[in-house]
């Protein structure tokens, strides 16, 4: 099945070569902004000047709190929004003012917006019946669609009789049948419990592989984002904080936002005390070590650098290399394949540490026991501004 | 043990009320007139029961034609009333943004207003010197033998007036239900404005259309207001029929009679509509 779904859905005009596909853009924004006007009559800048590109083939996602921006930049592409600046290109060509009916894009809405009084066969067909398509081939592919998503045999349901999760699934069908030119999702997975949500991101990325189209997906969650995206943009207050692959974004977050958003970090802070190779020995009050890679010299400068947790063990005595900070358990938390151990420094910092149970020499730590926190200098990451090796 | 006496008896106390209320005034009353349009006999020798259903052959051969005009104006009535009404309710639930509950309170003015005086006032602007007809027959822009007053058009004019705020409010309330991110999706699996509304809106508010014509048909087809002050003798409804034979010459079997007539023809229509519409469907799409 999942053969010739990829088959058909992949037509004439997107069968490229990966290495051209990666090179295509699906959707550009060129400065792209959303001004709203308050109760109050201010004008609130929802989105703020975005550029970017989305390419062919790609799963994309937008990652922020609400209010970041991402829903409404997603809407804007999907045509539900009129962008107040900018230009929205789909395939280079500028779709800035054309309607969603005519935009070769699909979206799965968020409460998934099934029509409540067709059943689901009706549901899945109705962008096919609207373009025209014939009689025989819409129950080709509508059959093939619900397949896709695991719900052959349904179409006669009305959508109140599934359960949210099929709901979903139908949704993902009712767009996907199209064969749209890019896929828009607007946190589709935000109302199904947790266990579900993990399986259906799994689901997901397996559906998007097979058909093969640019996915544009906005969620708040920033684990779904980690297991899906070939690439995420970061957005905070209407711009874009950091655009890079899951695993960048994660290791080396750009900016303490970034750093804070995805997973927990620990930040540091401290002025350059000396250059050793190069690494920035930073300094620290008491017995503590910090140092971290940095581009250059730049003894003097103020830096953030971060760290996570899970990256970190804790000791009983201090290494010969590497950081090293002096610390005080205020807090264990087991949790079966880890540990999580909440350490206060001298200074009163708070930094936090999973650490494997695999070694079970360090589970019988205690609160208000005296540790180190260790951690190779390669681990830590200086936060944007501050000379970071690139 | 007493705790799950009193949780059993719960809901009985809480029907208690209302099913009291509804078997003194309605239950009684309705048997009692029942049982009153198979007797004979006048005011003067008194009403004895002799079940005679001959009342309900001779009130129908003597007023159907008050009947079949009342089920016509009934039927002209809601739809003008449905026609006059969604496109209110659709605007006002679309484009209404913030003043949505200005403009319902707008829709539900003339309630403030008793009903006969609404009514009366109709008159005072549709009789022939009135304030629409007075100055057009002065100018000489109508024939002098033209009137509006005492036609099909007024009654059914006013029968329409006064039902459009019940028309209104359900199909109101309808649109209010649909969620605006399912319009969303029509539009954004190609469809237009106009196949959005054919395929979507008018299907899922059809419940409140439903709901609508049901409280304007039974009371239209009913009235007796309208006719009255803004019909002749050419658009007497059956309700004026009844309340002239009740009210007036006191042949109480015979009103009560036409009344139960009344009642089945529209409880038949009623019913034939649901059908119609598949009220199973409607009952589905409002319940979702």
């Amino acid at each position: 099945m999942s053969s010739t779904m990829s088959a058909t859905t992949g037509s004439a005009r997107r069968d490229v070569s990966s290495a051209e596909q990666q090179s295509t853009a699906a959707i550009s924004l060129v400065g792209v902004s959303k001004a709203y006007e308050s109760r109050s009559g201010d004008s609130v800048l929802a989105v703020d000047h975005i550029d970017l590109t989305i390419n062919q083939g790609e799963f994309f996602s937008m990652l922020g709190p609400s209010g970041c921006g991402k829903t409404t930049t997603l809407r804007m592409i999907g045509g539900f929004e009129e962008p107040t600046g900018g230009q929205v290109l789909l395939y280079g060509d500028d779709v800035t003012d054309t309607p969603p009916n005519r935009r070769d894009v699909n979206m799965v809405f968020q409460s998934y917006a099934l029509f409540p009084h067709m059943d689901i066969f009706a549901n899945v067909a109705f962008g096919l019946r609207r373009a025209k398509v014939a009689k025989a081939e819409i129950a080709t592919r509508v059959n093939e669609a619900l397949e896709l998503v695991e719900l052959g045999g349904m179409g006669k349901r009305k959508p109140n009789q599934l359960s949210g999760g099929q709901q979903q699934r139908v949704a993902l069908a009712r767009a996907l049948v199209n064969r749209p030119r890019a896929l828009l999702l607007d946190e589709p997975l935000g109302a199904l419990d947790l266990k579900l949500r993990q399986t259906m991101q799994i689901e997901l990325k397996r559906i998007q592989r097979e058909v093969g189209i640019t996915f544009v997906y906005v969620t708040h969650d920033q684990g779904e984002a980690l297991t899906m995206s070939d690439r995420i943009a970061v957005m905070n207050g209407g711009h874009i904080e950091q655009l890079g692959p899951p695993k960048e974004i994660y290791e080396r977050p750009a900016t303490r936002f970034t750093a804070g958003f995805i997973g927990t970090s620990n930040i540091l802070e401290g002025t350059v005390e000396r250059m050793d190779g190069g690494l920035a020995v930073l300094t620290m009050p008491g017995e503590g070590r910090v140092l971290v890679p940095v581009n250059g010299s730049v003894i003097g400068e103020h830096i953030e650098l971060t760290v996570r947790p899970e990256k970190i063990t804790v000791c009983a005595e201090p290494p010969e290399n590497g950081c090293a900070l002096p610390g005080t358990i205020t807090e264990v938390v087991y949790l079966g394949t880890s540990t999580n151990f909440t350490v206060t420094a001298a200074d009163g910092t708070e930094m936090v540490a999973y650490v494997q149970n695999a070694v079970s020499a360090d589970t019988d730590l205690d609160r208000g026991d005296r540790v180190w926190l260790c951690w190779p200098p390669e681990h830590g990451y200086a936060l944007g501004g501050s000379g970071n090796p690139s | 043990m007493r705790h799950r006496l009193a949780t059993a008896l719960t809901p009985y106390a809480l029907i208690f009320p209302g099913g009291l209320w509804i078997a003194i005034f309605f239950v009684i009353p309705i048997v009692a007139m029942l049982s009153l349009s198979t007797m004979s006999g006048n005011l003067l020798t008194g009403f004895s029961q002799t079940f005679d259903f001959g009342n309900y052959a001779n009130v129908l051969s003597l007023y159907h034609t008050q009947f079949i005009r009342s089920v016509i104006y009934g039927v002209i009535a809601t739809v003008a009333v449905v026609v006059i009404s969604y496109p209110m309710a659709y605007w006002i639930s679309l484009y209404g943004g913030a003043r949505k509950p200005t403009y319902l309170f707008l829709l539900l003015l003339p309630f403030f207003v008793t009903f006969v005086l609404r009514t009366l006032s109709w008159e005072f602007l549709l009789s022939d010197q009135g304030l629409l007809l007075g100055p057009l027959h002065n100018l000489g822009l109508v024939p002098q033998d033209f009137h509006i007053m005492a036609t099909s058009f007024a009654v059914i004019s006013g029968l329409t007036y006064y039902s459009v705020p019940f028309m209104v409010l359900p199909i109101y309330v309808a649109l209010e239900r649909i969620n605006r991110e399912v319009l969303e999706a029509a539009s954004d699996l190609y469809a237009n404005k106009v196949q959005t509304f054919l395929k979507v809106v008018l299907p899922l508010s059809l419940p409140g259309v439903f709901a609508g014509v049901l409280l304007t048909f039974v009371p239209v087809t009913s009235d007796y207001v309208s006719a009255q002050i803004l019909g002749g003798t050419g658009q007497v409804m059956i309700g004026n029929v009844i309340e002239t034979l009740y009210i007036t010459n006191s042949e109480y079997p015979q009103a009560s009679a036409l009344s139960f007539i009344l009642m089945a023809a529209l409880l038949l229509g009623i019913f034939g509509y649901a059908k119609a519409l598949g009220t199973e469907d409607v009952l589905e799409v409002s319940a979702a």
